[in-house]
């Protein structure tokens, strides 16, 4: 733990003359990924203890308009490349652009979200530069004693955390899951600077195309959004009985989800499974009925504020996390639970009026 | 038709446990295991082959333990084994990995001929990193196809591939020329039984053995001192402490619940009135 790393000068050279955090912005056309943003709040508060600038970079068809959005969470400059030949996202022709980027600004962080884009590109960027990536992580920190990035990330399917450092290889390049950080934007905004960069790649140089795209509207789910999910496992037995998941979801304005048992039965579909290979949240109330609490369920749910647990078994592992326990059969109490807080909603209204 | 096939053996991720006082990982009595998605890997690679002819060559980077899983892809119909083993492998992140990967891919090609599509994993169970296959096919420079559900079409005489891929939002079908590298998903097929010829075969294997000696390594790029990322710790994640058991009836349970939901019940309806 901890061991000294010996530098060259010119190894020290060469980090020295990186600086920056920059934060790749993702969009689809036109319109930027949530994590984006989640991204930029991080790197601000990065920033302020490297005491030094926060970059963004987006590379579209048209994304000058994500301006104002990525300078309200706090980026001071944005680099934009524009360009047809981005109209839709392709490894190749992003990868090249966003190192000749990399290379030419020397950022010293990049962040990068870890959704299927981001995993895509990360991998291959990071490759063309040859520099260390860290996949998954969910913290962030600054090392006060070295000021290197500390990266922790779930191994494992989640049973260990690991730190990661990129000592002699800049930028220090990580990916980050959606919904782990909080976007927040900055009280007062400043006009930041736009750097627009050109591309001379054409279509006629890039070898893969794109025949069809299919949009489904369950695969777009952000489940970071909710502050309130409601969970359904295995235990819930049928995919009939998932309609009290969603019932309840909806009386606290929350929404619903599933572990990837109840993916795998059919109850729910894989944008909604919570987990190590689904999406992580940080809830302010999270309810799992008949979900056992494997560890790569865990992992994706654990640091919800509020955790409130049914099950049938007093010692199913969710219960070693769960904030309350609740000894019953989901299928029974669900739909009693559903019925008294629609009589307390509707006393609630009266009162109100 | 020569189709690479990237695999790795993984300690079975879902049997591995903490112990918590030590703030280790309990390998013991692990069974170390065929990550899941190269299973489904070679199952194309093996259906594209009795579909066009040729042949499937496997390829691990491990310790000698890793034949086992070799074994295993043998036994799924692939043609060739390879092991690639050194000391100077150790400590290997996603960099060195793929580094290693690509030249001893390099030296299949020398022995076994030109490869048309390679596949790795999505993702392997242990580290779940998902990189190295993008990592190798930016190091060949040939197109990458990440998350593959589907192979629509492999043309071998235009020497090109119809591929659909998992995207954020849906799905997507791609055009590229080969040779081109795919990782998998699970849901790209599913797996069929082994033939008994096929399980004899493997029983029986020889595994090709690179190593430094056979293959051209730059040792500055290899192991754990060429890595650019380091562990500097490992530590167990914090453990919650189990909360309050509710008690009583389950109509005490009822009220008592909705009694800790009532904040958000009315949080809710005063969103409602302001929308
Ligand atoms: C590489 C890998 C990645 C994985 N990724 C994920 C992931 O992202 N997300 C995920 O969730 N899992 C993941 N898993 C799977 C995980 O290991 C578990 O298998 C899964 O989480 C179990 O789902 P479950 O709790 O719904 O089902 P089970 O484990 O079968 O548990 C069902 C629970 O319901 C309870 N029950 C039964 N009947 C009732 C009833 N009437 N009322 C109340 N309770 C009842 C039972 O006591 C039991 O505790 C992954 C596994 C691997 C190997
Ligand atoms: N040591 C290795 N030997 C062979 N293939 C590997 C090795 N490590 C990773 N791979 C391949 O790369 C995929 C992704 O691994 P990872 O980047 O570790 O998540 C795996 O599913 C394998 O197909």
């Amino acid at each position: 733990m901890g061991k000294t790393i010996d530098f060259t000068e010119k190894e020290l050279d060469e980090i020295s003359s990186y600086k920056n955090i920059w934060v790749f912005i993702e969009q689809t056309g036109g319109v930027a990924h949530p994590v984006s943003f989640e991204l930029l709040t991080k790197a601000r508060e990065l920033a302020k203890q490297l005491d030094c600038q926060v970059g963004s970079v987006a590379i579209g068809r048209s994304v000058s308009h994500l301006a104002d959005d990525v300078f309200r969470f706090g980026a001071d400059k944005f680099y934009i490349v524009e360009d047809e030949i981005f109209k839709d996202y392709r490894t190749e022709p992003f990868r090249d652009t966003l190192s000749d980027l990399v290379r030419k600004f020397k950022p010293e962080i990049f962040l990068i979200g870890a959704t299927t884009q981001g995993r895509d590109l990360s991998g291959t960027v990071a490759t063309e530069l040859k520099t260390g990536l860290t996949a998954d992580t969910t913290k962030q920190e600054i090392d006060p004693e070295t000021g290197m990035l500390l990266m922790t990330r779930p191994t494992f399917g989640g049973s260990l955390m690991a730190t990661i450092i990129c000592p002699k290889h800049r930028p220090q390049m990580s990916t980050v899951r959606p919904g782990v950080f909080k976007a927040i934007p900055v009280e007062h905004p400043e006009k930041g600077e736009i750097i627009r960069g050109k591309t001379d790649l054409t279509e006629d140089k890039i070898v893969k195309k794109i025949l069809k795209k299919v949009v489904s509207s369950e695969g777009n789910i952000n489940l970071g959004f909710y502050d309130v999910i409601v969970a359904g496992g295995k235990g819930m037995g049928s995919k009939d009985h998932f309609n009290m998941i969603k019932e309840l979801a909806e009386l606290l304005g929350g929404t619903w989800a599933g572990s990837r048992k109840a993916v795998e039965s059919g109850y729910a579909p894989q944008s909604r499974q919570v987990g190590q290979t689904g999406q992580t949240v940080h809830a302010k109330l999270y309810i799992a009925c008949g979900i056992s609490g494997a560890i790569q369920h865990l992992v994706g749910m654990q640091t919800s504020a509020v955790i409130i647990s049914v099950n049938t078994d007093q010692n199913a592992p969710i219960f070693d996390v769960s904030t309350y326990c609740i000894v019953e059969d989901a299928i029974r109490f669900i739909p009693k639970l559903i019925g008294e807080l629609k009589k307390q909603k509707l006393t609630a209204v009266s009162y109100e009026h | 038709m020569h189709a690479l096939v990237f695999i790795k053996q993984v300690p079975d991720a879902s049997q591995v446990r903490v112990n918590y006082e030590t703030g280790t990982i309990i390998r013991e009595g692990v069974p170390a295991i065929l990550n899941p998605f190269e299973a489904h890997a070679v199952e194309e690679a093996v259906r594209l082959r009795s579909k066009y002819g040729g042949k499937v060559t496997v390829l691990t980077m491990g310790p000698p333990q890793a034949t086992e899983a070799l074994k295993e892809c043998l036994s799924r119909g692939a043609d060739k084994a390879y092991l690639l083993s050194n000391r100077i492998f150790a400590g290997s992140d996603t960099l060195a990995t793929s580094y290693a990967l690509f030249e001893g891919a390099k030296k299949i090609i020398e022995l076994e001929g030109e490869v048309d599509l390679f596949f790795a994993g999505k993702q392997a169970i242990d580290g779940d990193t998902a990189q190295t296959g993008p990592g190798i096919a930016t190091r060949f420079d040939i197109p990458l196809v990440t998350y593959l559900i589907k192979l629509d079409e492999v043309d071998f005489e235009e020497k090109r591939a119809v591929a659909t891929r998992l995207t954020e939002f849906g799905q997507e079908t791609l055009q590229v020329p080969l040779p081109a590298f795919f990782t998998v998903e699970e849901t790209l097929n599913e797996l069929s039984h082994s033939p008994l010829p096929w399980l004899i075969k493997a029983a029986r294997a020889k595994f090709e053995k690179l190593s430094g000696e056979n293959v051209k390594l730059d040792s500055e790029q290899c192991g754990l001192k060429h890595s650019p990322t380091r562990v500097k710790k490992a530590f167990t994640p914090e453990k919650r402490q189990r909360g309050e058991t509710l008690t009583g009836s389950t109509e005490e349970l009822v009220f008592k619940t909705s009694d800790i939901l009532m904040p958000f019940l009315k949080k809710d309806l005063q969103h409602g009135q302001n929308d």
